[in-house]
């Protein structure tokens, strides 16, 4: 029946689009993912998210969620008997979560962003030394989160895992680009070890792309046009 | 034992007036502790080590930090009175969907308008008035953004409307005339005592701002 339909409209590379795709694995939702063309936008979209225009959305019941750790949030509450909480129960833990998620999306994740728009070596250095400041903050966040649990959210991957996680791929990109690693066992030890168990769930795995395919869109997305 | 609350603001800071109506809307007493952000305050640094920005709730010794975040935890640790957002998933993720769009698309168009002067002043005016229309298209015929009950939507954007005086003195333009409904709105919204209590007086921002200039170094 129509009325129970679940869809996310999105794209293989995008972190953002991951975040839904992880949050209905891990309540073992199904759900039928339309891919839109890199550099174009279908009717669906538009008509879907039409002050944004921006992917993922996400369909339920014919009824559009849009902004990625919003639709996570609805998720949890929807399907809320079906698999772990993905946030702590408790209001301050929960503030402390969004907290840490809007830090990501609105700090972390831009710098991240400009290392691989940067121009020269002096620019690429400063932004890198911003982007392990950053990630030296949410070092020290996981190990307040997690409390000797191997996520975020504790014993389960959870919401603020998922608001993270999700660049962990395009980290690597910038990693190897740079020449420079920004999560390792030396500089962020709990964040490393963090990274890999993220990876290897069940829930995360069958949406996150290998870091040699995301190496390649990203020399096609990045590529300067010729002088 | 009594809950220690308290809120570290700035009396004309608009994501400031979310927490205070907040409060107030919960009946919850606070410890209101006007901030100097020139000149930023041990507590402040110390309770806001990322960000060194206010809103900061203190509860019992916690902070919690950004304004929308704070809006939403003073809800879920309150929850008895006058619940600010549904507990229906999908009414909630609207709530949070605009209340998104106002923190993504307010705050940089009308800082061109009050800081900025010529071109870049008329474009933020120009893109203001936009946004202005689609929150009023949102708005519809409804009392609230939530509909009947006054709500998280209210809350995160009534703060800006005691900027309004400002803005339109700023960049000669009626807000009312472009957007009759969205004033209808924010008028019902000030017959809140929350609200109206914790809205400065919009003449004294807008004869504040040139003093607000100079100390920020904008000419």
């Amino acid at each position: 029946m129509a009325s129970d339909e679940v869809k996310v409209i999105g794209a293989w590379a995008s972190p953002f689009v991951m975040r839904p795709r992880i949050a209905l694995n891990l309540k073992s939702v199904s759900y039928e993912f339309l891919q839109e063309t890199f550099g174009s936008k279908s009717e669906l979209l538009l008509k879907s998210n039409p002050v944004h225009k921006k992917i993922p959305v996400l369909i339920h019941a014919d009824k559009p969620v849009c902004e990625s750790n919003i639709i996570v949030e609805y998720v949890d509450e929807t399907w809320s008997t079906s698999g772990p909480s993905m946030l702590p129960s408790n209001p301050y833990d929960r503030a402390i979560a969004r907290f840490w998620a809007a830090y990501i999306d609105e700090k972390w994740f831009p710098s991240l962003k400009s290392i691989l728009q940067a121009e020269g070596e002096e620019e690429k250095k400063a932004v890198l030394a911003q982007v392990e400041e950053g990630t030296a903050l949410l070092e020290k966040a996981f190990i307040d989160c997690s409390k000797g649990k191997p996520f975020f959210n504790g014993e389960h991957v959870g919401y603020l895992d998922i608001a993270f996680g999700c660049f962990l791929g395009w980290l690597r990109v910038t990693e190897l680009a740079a020449g420079h690693k920004v999560l390792d066992e030396a500089k962020t030890p709990s964040l490393s070890k963090w990274a890999e168990q993220f990876c290897n769930d069940p829930a995360v795995k069958p949406v996150m792309p290998d870091t040699a395919t995301l190496a390649e869109f990203a020399k096609k997305i990045f590529a300067k046009p010729a002088a | 034992m009594a809950d220690e609350v308290i809120l570290l603001d700035y009396w004309l800071s608009m994501f400031g007036m979310r927490a205070r109506i907040a409060l107030e809307e919960k009946n919850i007493k606070f410890d209101y502790r006007e901030q100097d952000l020139f000149n930023k305050s041990q507590i402040l640094i110390e309770m806001n080590p990322v960000h060194k920005k206010i809103p900061v709730l203190i509860h019992n010794g916690k902070p919690v930090c950004e304004s929308l975040i704070v809006v939403e935890y003073i809800d879920e640790t309150w929850p008895g009175e006058n619940q600010l957002l549904s507990s229906d998933p999908y009414q909630r993720a609207q709530a949070k969907f605009w209340a998104d769009f106002i923190d993504k698309k307010v705050p940089g168009p009308t800082r061109l308008i009050w800081a900025g002067k010529g071109e870049e002043q008329e474009a933020g005016k120009k893109e203001f008035i936009e946004v202005l229309k689609t929150l009023e298209s949102e708005l519809g015929d409804k009392t609230y953004f939530g509909g009947e009950t006054f709500g998280f939507v209210d809350i995160a954007f009534i703060g800006f409307c005691s900027w309004f005086d400002a803005y339109e003195k700023l960049a000669n333009f009626s807000i009312e005339a472009e957007c009759p409904k969205l004033i209808a709105w924010a008028d019902r919204c000030l017959k809140r005592e929350s609200v109206a209590k914790s809205l400065p007086d919009s003449e004294k921002i807008t004869k504040y701002i040139p003093e607000l200039k100079k100390r920020l170094g904008i000419e």
